[in-house]
């Protein structure tokens, strides 16, 4: 479904991105992994268009995304951390993306999140006014509202409490069920366990491996997530 | 797009400040022409402002909410969005609004007192000058990442263009003393949109007796209606070069 190709990207000296190529298809459930800095959020942001690589190329259901902007509308996207116009209210922020989202061809809505966060209770408080688990549940419901084909998930449960944390777990599971392309960053490996069906691991830019979660836990003898990423990054130093 | 728009309009209006520049404008227009009994003195206090208050609000006020509206942009280009419906609705949106609120406090006096020629030129420079400044507010915010930074250079393009760039040409009028420099002039005049504006409402104004051999020249190529023509789409193009510029830069710029 996307196909990254020798994507490559700077920022001045720094490279964020060193020719880095992966696969994701329907149906998976890939962990980005990897250091602080290791360029993964800046991947996700050349998938969604809001970074531009320097070289190489992205293509969404076999098309470039270079010059095209409709792809968008198959994909919820949580950012790590969610910022939005401060004036504005919940309710109208919602509001908002509904208006803008209201001609995309496949319109429906799933508004599971938005109740199972009480968020209708809140729709009158300001943005500005809001703590950071709030904003990130409005980030996740944001995502999960308009039912697309493509999650992209960016550190989705820090700063979440437990219960909330846990109600995001379940819907993330229940659209991996349906099919759905889920790609999550994430440093709590714990939780992704029961979750991932791929892991990709970056470090210093360079995408280190993409394989299978069973593939891992073969190659590393280790059972839990976290451990065999231990492993991986202790031999990697 | 015009949804976007729709949104814009209504964020800049929630947050109050255009609302006191035209309150600000309609006090200063309704009290020049209170104050004096000639008309066209009082076009002429007023051209003044229009010439200097109206490109610095504009320019500033534009940078400072392109800058504030940087988290509406991030959450709009995550989006089936096209960045540049984006960017243009962002112009549009500040256009239409800072336009409307130049109509209503400066229009509004100049039609009830002076509904002349000169009057309304002057309310048609004032609404260029208007587009022009946002025009170069989104340049200079799209070109800097750091606010203050950005603000800066807004102000010190505002400065250039209503004090140094005069400055300049002074310079060089005295430098060049001896030469004939009434066509170069005209050409140097089409480098700054704010003078091409007062050229504009002077001449209108038959003042241009007083300038001289120059005014002549001036009166010769603005005055006709050919001259006129040109000048409006050289103002234009102070519009659209840097829109277009801006709309380059932002196409590729990371979020």
């Amino acid at each position: 479904m996307i196909i990254a190709t020798n994507v490559t990207k700077k920022f001045g000296r720094l490279v964020a991105l060193n020719n880095v190529s992966a696969t994701c298809n329907k149906g998976e459930c890939i962990a980005l992994i990897g250091p602080n800095g290791s360029g993964k959020t800046t991947l996700v942001k050349s998938i969604l268009g809001m970074v531009v690589p320097d070289s190489g190329f992205i293509t969404f259901n076999s098309k470039n995304i270079l010059h095209d902007w409709l792809y968008r509308e198959h994909i919820g996207y949580m950012p790590q951390i969610g910022r939005y116009p401060e004036n504005m209210t919940i309710g109208q922020v919602l509001n908002m993306m509904k208006d803008i989202r209201s001609k995309c061809s496949n319109y429906s809505l799933d508004e599971d999140l938005v109740n199972a966060f009480k968020l209708p209770d809140l729709l009158k408080k300001r943005m500005r006014t809001l703590s950071g688990g709030t904003t990130q549940k409005v980030s996740a419901s944001l995502a999960f509202l308009f039912n697309p084909d493509v999650l992209i998930l960016d550190e989705p449960t820090a700063g979440l409490d437990p219960v909330a944390s846990e109600i995001l777990k379940e819907k993330i599971i229940a659209e991996k069920q349906k099919g759905k392309l889920v790609l999550i960053t994430s440093h709590i490996l714990s939780e992704l366990d029961d979750l991932v069906t791929q892991v990709i691991y970056m470090q210093d830019g360079n995408l280190v491996f993409h394989k299978s979660i069973e593939l891992l836990r073969e190659d590393t003898g280790e059972e839990k997530l976290s451990k065999a990423i231990a492993s991986v990054m202790q031999k990697n130093r | 797009m015009q949804k976007i728009i729709k949104y814009v309009i209504t964020d800049i209006l929630r947050n109050k400040i255009v609302i006191a520049y035209t309150l600000l404008l309609l006090i200063i227009s309704f009290s020049v022409f209170n104050l004096e009994d000639n008309t066209s003195k009082g076009l002429l206090s007023l051209m003044n402002i229009v010439l200097i208050v109206v490109p610095l609000i504009c320019i500033i006020f534009s940078t400072i909410y392109v800058y504030n509206s940087s988290e509406f942009i991030e959450l709009l280009v995550s989006q089936p969005l096209q960045r540049k419906h984006i960017w243009i609705s962002l112009f549009a949106g500040m256009a239409i609004a800072l336009t409307l609120s130049f109509f209503i406090g400066i229009g509004i006096a100049v039609f009830i007192y002076s509904f002349t020629p000169t009057g309304i030129i002057l309310v048609g420079v004032g609404l260029i000058l208007t587009l022009i400044f946002v025009a170069i507010a989104l340049l200079a915010a799209v070109y800097t990442r750091d606010k203050a930074k950005g603000i800066g250079i807004a102000v010190l393009l505002w400065l250039y263009f209503s004090l140094i760039f005069d400055g300049l040409v002074l310079f060089i009028l005295f430098q060049f003393a001896d030469y004939p420099l009434e066509k170069p002039m005209l050409l140097l005049s089409g480098l700054n949109p704010i003078d091409m504006g007062r050229i504009l409402i002077l001449l209108k104004m038959d003042v241009s007796a007083l300038m001289g051999y120059t005014g002549a020249v001036f009166q010769s190529f603005f005055g006709t209606t050919y001259g006129f023509i040109i000048t409006i789409l050289v103002m234009l193009l102070w519009m659209i070069i840097p829109v277009s510029l801006s709309l380059r830069k932002f196409k590729r710029k990371d979020l």
